[in-house]
């Protein structure tokens, strides 16, 4: 694994000397917020009329808010994984910097670690100033901060699973352009496939739909860690990264 | 320091490698001379652990490449064709990142930085951008990359190629000056590189090795026996033509429309090892014209592989086809 830090250092700074970095932060926290905007709004309405109507029902912050807050911006991450997967390996096949990669005293897989533990911690970064919004909830309400927690863990183990997908796409092209429609479209199929279980309810609907990121996610938004979720990121956290391995390894023999 | 047996590399398509030996001794500087599509970088990419040989051993340092590449990928500096920069980096960063991945212990990072950097000319534009440096900068900071580390062997990829003719000297002599700590192989189309850069040439086309041969022996071949050009101050190319013919050891004399009137050209071919310019300058002088130049034309890069490679027939057909490209670049870059 030695490389492996250093690798990462590198790509972080070249991401941060990029815009790419500041628009996929930019993105990310206007649309969480545009989200966590009308979500509260709304739910402030709600609990303004069911005072005036005498009922006082408890409504709660977390199921009414950072469940479906977190469940929408799941989807922006669509779109922004693509975004910081696709120049990965893309760009240094393109410009021939691979050949310095691969010529020097570290293994590919610390190569591979190297990039995507930078990929993550970007991603990181980005969730965490989207979730500065959600500091406002704790200071006029009173939301649970465990499930809260949880929501955001399942977020960036769900992150971690696509990114690694993401880098095994880059590996596989020198055209960022490709590298990035591929991943999305990966990623997008990765998420459809949950609405099988709506009209297909036989088993192979559920088998298609548990291999969908969304069946895995939902319980961490409603504060739930389930083993099985967890083993399930983790699992396409290995293949990818495996997979990236072996394209690394198939790249020396044909190029 | 270097021992390559029967090394072999095959595409779906072609083979770029073909059944290549040689060997280097330590602080040697050798030349990889041959014509584009000849399989240099191909083979430099097989000693450097890039990508794995079809067939045949490689041994850079004791080490097998095929067995311990990471040992191999300690001991050696590849400045690839393309010099792998990071544009969006400054030169001091990127010859720290360069010097973490291979190894350089932190303690000693910074000193070695800055003793590359010395070395190399690039001290001057440490915190630039890479992106905004000039073609030799760039070249330069590629170099610097490949010594990092202080590697025992040196594996340069058309190291001058695209710098304009200040810069190639600049960056011959900076890689002469590496030679000795390092063994270095050097990969080049131009002739002249080779003899003013190297000790030793090993020449290939179509991915065989068509002889290995000291720089000084190359010299020679060049030198002797090579066309002349002749420039003559003269009303009539016929006279001046029947005169030529009948210098004694020349072989042929071919007319060069010279464009002024009384001024005219011939390139003229002597027996191989005899040196015929005495004689023609004797024999225009005594029949009253006056000689305007008399030069040898040296031997192009094509002529050499034909000399080399007399005596074997298959071969003398490769590399007559395979050089009339070369032969064309090499009179442009000189
Ligand atoms: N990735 C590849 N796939 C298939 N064939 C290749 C590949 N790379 C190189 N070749 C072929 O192998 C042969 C040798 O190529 P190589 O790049 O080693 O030549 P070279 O001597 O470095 O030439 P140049 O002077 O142009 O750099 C060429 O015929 C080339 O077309
Ligand atoms: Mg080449």
């Amino acid at each position: 694994m030695r490389g492996a830090w250093t690798i990462c250092q590198k790509e972080l700074h070249s991401y941060f000397a990029s815009p790419v970095a500041y628009a996929v932060m930019a993105l990310y926290a206007l649309i969480f917020g545009f989200f966590f905007y009308s979500a509260t709004a709304f739910f402030v309405e709600a609990s303004m009329q069911s005072q005036m109507m005498g009922r006082s029902f408890p409504m709660n912050v977390n199921e009414m808010i950072i469940r479906p807050v977190l469940m929408n911006t799941s989807v922006i991450g669509l779109f922004l994984i693509p975004m910081i997967t696709m120049r990965l390996f893309a760009e240094e096949k393109r410009s021939g910097t691979i050949e310095l990669l691969i010529t020097s005293p570290v293994t590919d897989l610390a190569i591979i670690v190297g990039k995507w533990l930078a990929a993550v911690l970007l991603y990181t970064a980005v969730i965490l100033v989207a979730a500065l919004s959600v500091i406002f909830l704790f200071a006029w309400g009173q939301p649970d901060v465990k499930p809260v927690l949880i929501g955001f863990f399942g977020l960036l183990l769900q992150g971690a699973a696509l990114l690694a997908i993401g880098a095994f796409i880059s590996t596989t092209t020198k055209n960022q352009i490709i590298a990035g429609t591929a991943g999305f479209v990966v990623s997008l199929l990765l998420w459809v496939i949950e609405w099988i279980s709506q009209f297909d309810t036989s088993t192979t609907g559920k088998v298609i739909s548990y291999l969908s990121v969304v069946t895995h996610l939902e319980p961490f938004t409603k504060g739930v860690v389930d083993l099985k979720d967890v083993v399930f990121f983790v699992s396409l956290i290995f293949l990818g990264l495996f997979l990236s391995a072996r394209s690394l390894e198939s790249l020396r023999w044909r190029a | 320091m270097i021992k390559v047996e029967g090394l072999t590399k095959r595409y779906a398509r072609a083979t770029a490698v073909d059944n290549i030996s040689f060997e280097v001794d330590k602080g040697q500087i050798v030349g990889f001379l041959g014509p584009n599509g000849a399989g240099k970088t191909t083979t430099m990419r097989m000693l450097t652990c890039f990508m794995p040989p079809s067939g045949g051993r490689a041994e850079v340092a004791g080490f097998d490449v095929v067995k311990s590449p990471m040992e191999v990928k300690k001991r050696i500096g590849y400045l690839p064709e393309t010099p792998p920069l990071y544009p969006e980096m400054e030169v001091g960063e990127y010859l720290d990142f360069v010097g973490k991945l291979k190894g350089v212990p932190s303690a000693d990072l910074a000193k070695r930085i800055q003793e590359v950097s010395e070395r190399c000319a690039v001290a001057d534009v440490r915190n630039k951008l890479i992106s905004k440096l000039s073609k030799g900068y760039k070249q330069r900071v590629g170099l610097a990359q490949a010594i990092i580390h202080n590697p025992d062997v040196l594996i340069l990829d058309e190291p001058t190629s695209g710098l304009d003719p200040k810069q190639i000297m600049e960056t011959r002599d900076l890689i002469r000056s590496l030679a000795g700590d390092h063994t270095i192989i050097l990969s080049t189309h131009i002739l002249t590189e080779v003899e003013q850069t190297c000790e030793t040439a090993i020449i290939i086309a179509k991915g065989k090795v068509m002889a290995t041969d000291s720089v000084a022996a190359l010299k020679n071949r060049r030198a002797g026996g090579s066309a002349v050009l002749v420039e003559v101050e003269a009303v009539s190319e016929g006279q001046v033509r029947e005169k030529l013919e009948r210098v004694s050891g020349v072989s042929r004399v071919v007319h060069k429309p010279s464009g002024t009137h009384g001024i005219v050209t011939f390139e003229v071919e002597g027996l191989s090892g005899k040196n015929i310019r005495p004689e023609i300058a004797r024999a225009v002088v005594e029949s009253g014209w006056s000689l305007n130049e008399l030069r040898p034309l040296g031997m192009s890069l094509e002529e050499v592989f034909l000399q080399l490679t007399s005596g074997t027939k298959a071969a003398e057909h490769e590399a007559a086809t395979a050089a009339p490209a070369v032969g064309d670049e090499e009179k442009e870059s000189e």
